[in-house]
């Protein structure tokens, strides 16, 4: 009854979709990604803003970590390459690093492939060519422990930790009993929290490690919001019934429900470890979502209070309504309605409804966001540019 | 009767409101004996599952999220007016 079917990849991974990628370098050829993506609507197009301009080393590892990342994808069958030619990040320094992704991959570049017009021409006739070869490929078994799940929430109200959160906490216990892995980020919403992770930490080296990153976390939302850091415990907050850093930030934690924490990885880092997995990543929501992404969930659930509708192009988002307000007003939207807990819905009815749809989601069945095309893609950045 | 908190986790002193709570309203929960809310309760907020002294914890979700500045009963509203953050005293 929970059998669920995927695509194997080479590299032992599987995918729960089959897209083929249409990535760029740098934000200077998105107009070429733009026509393919008008050519080829079923190709997956990620134009972005990066690729050049920010030359730090920590900005560069984390670029090419998330677009090498994204070619990587489980859900991502074949992927065409669009370079410039003179930009920092380019298809030379990304190639190694996606070399042995077992899919096909072409490589096109602006400056050496005839300008924008040929080069999207080029592009689009590569992206039908391996959208036509992935076609065959059939759906197979697919193991539960194959299965990264990530959990995300933005957009938050009051009722966020109270149903949705909850909802998708239970979730993640289930998970992790059936052997799959569950990852969640977003380290502003864990200030706070630290003594709690921290015990949960399969190790002490893990619990160091989760103390550290909320400690930076903290440090940097100090440094940088000054006075205004205590906005992330703020009146709104307090009016919605959260009382203390404390009770808001365990709210968001709850998501990845009460299993011992295995692994902290960094920003867009796969992990190696199974069970529950931190992610040190920031909790705006495009960023989080990329990060997530690149360290290869397959699938994710996204609870909102005041309702955003934001997917991410290679995975299904499942969103998740805390209140049934916004679920009515955004019913297009939401895929699932946590707040028929405040009509009285027992969890564990909640709890199955999201199980049956996610195993659904696996097989095919496109989520509202999915279907919508409300993809999402920024990445974090830690300079500004030059 | 349906219920109108929410109780997260089996180690939590404090129930959540659904809805808005009038003061004497029954408070109802799934696997509890109902109880009177002493006072208000807006929705989304706290309410005492339990008498809780002075200097005891808070928890919820299973965990403490806070420390109580004043004895508080059963049924009363949990709130910054009986309760300080044990990181961040006020």
């Amino acid at each position: 009854m929970n059998d669920i079917t995927g695509y194997e990849r080479k590299d032992g991974k599987f995918g729960i979709r089959n897209h083929v990628l249409v990535l760029p370098t740098v934000c200077c050829v998105n107009g070429v990604i733009n026509r393919i993506s008008r050519e080829v609507p079923e190709a997956v197009c990620l134009p972005h803003a990066y690729g050049c301009g920010r030359g730090g080393p920590r900005d560069l590892e984390i670029l090419s970590r998330i677009l090498s990342g994204l070619v990587r994808h489980p859900n991502v069958g074949g992927a065409i390459i669009i370079g410039l030619g003179c930009e920092i990040s380019n298809t030379k320094s990304l190639l190694p690093l996606i070399k042995n992704a077992g899919i096909p991959i072409e490589v096109f570049n602006v400056q050496e492939d005839g300008g924008s017009l040929q080069t999207a021409k080029k592009g689009a006739a590569a992206a039908r060519r391996i959208l036509s070869e992935v076609r065959s490929q059939p759906r197979t078994a697919l193991p539960w422990d194959k299965l990264l799940v990530a959990m995300e929430c933005g957009g938050s109200d009051a009722m966020s930790g109270v149903t949705a959160n909850v909802a998708m906490g239970v979730v993640s216990d289930w998970l992790v009993e059936n052997g799959a892995t569950v990852i969640f980020g977003e380290n502003t919403e864990m200030i706070g929290t630290a003594h709690v992770l921290a015990r949960r930490a399969k190790n002490a080296d893990v619990a160091k490690q989760i103390e550290e990153m909320i400690e930076r976390a903290e440090k940097l939302t100090r440094e940088v919001m000054g006075d205004l850091a205590s906005v992330v415990i703020s009146p709104g907050n307090m009016d919605g019934g959260m009382s203390t850093i404390a009770e808001k930030s365990m709210g968001c934690i709850f998501k990845g429900g009460t299993t011992t924490i295995n692994q902290v990885v960094d920003y867009g880092e796969a992990p190696s470890e199974r069970g529950l997995i931190l992610q040190d990543g920031p909790g705006y929501d495009g960023d989080s979502m990329a990060g997530l992404a690149a360290s290869g969930c397959q699938l994710m659930f996204f609870s909102t209070g005041r309702g955003t509708p934001a997917g991410f192009p290679t995975l299904p988002v499942i969103k998740v309504a805390s209140n049934t307000r916004i679920y009515d007003a955004m019913r297009e939207d939401m895929d699932v309605n946590a707040g028929s807990l405040v009509e009285g819905r027992p969890v564990d009815a909640l709890r199955q409804e999201m199980i049956d749809l996610m195993v659904r989601v696996i097989n095919g069945e496109k989520t509202k966001a999915e279907t919508n095309g409300m993809d999402v893609f920024t990445l974090m950045t830690v300079h500004p540019p030059f | 009767m349906k219920g109108n908190i929410l109780i997260i986790h089996p180690r939590d002193n404090v129930a959540v409101a659904l809805r808005m709570l009038s003061a004497g309203e029954l408070a109802v929960a799934k696997g509890i004996e109902g109880f009177r809310a002493l006072e208000e309760i807006p929705a989304s907020h706290k309410i005492a599952l339990k008498d809780i002294s002075r200097g005891e914890e808070i928890v919820k979700y299973g965990e403490i999220v806070a420390v109580s500045t004043r004895d508080i009963k059963k049924g009363e509203w949990v709130h910054t007016q009986n309760l300080e953050s044990k990181r961040w005293k006020k």
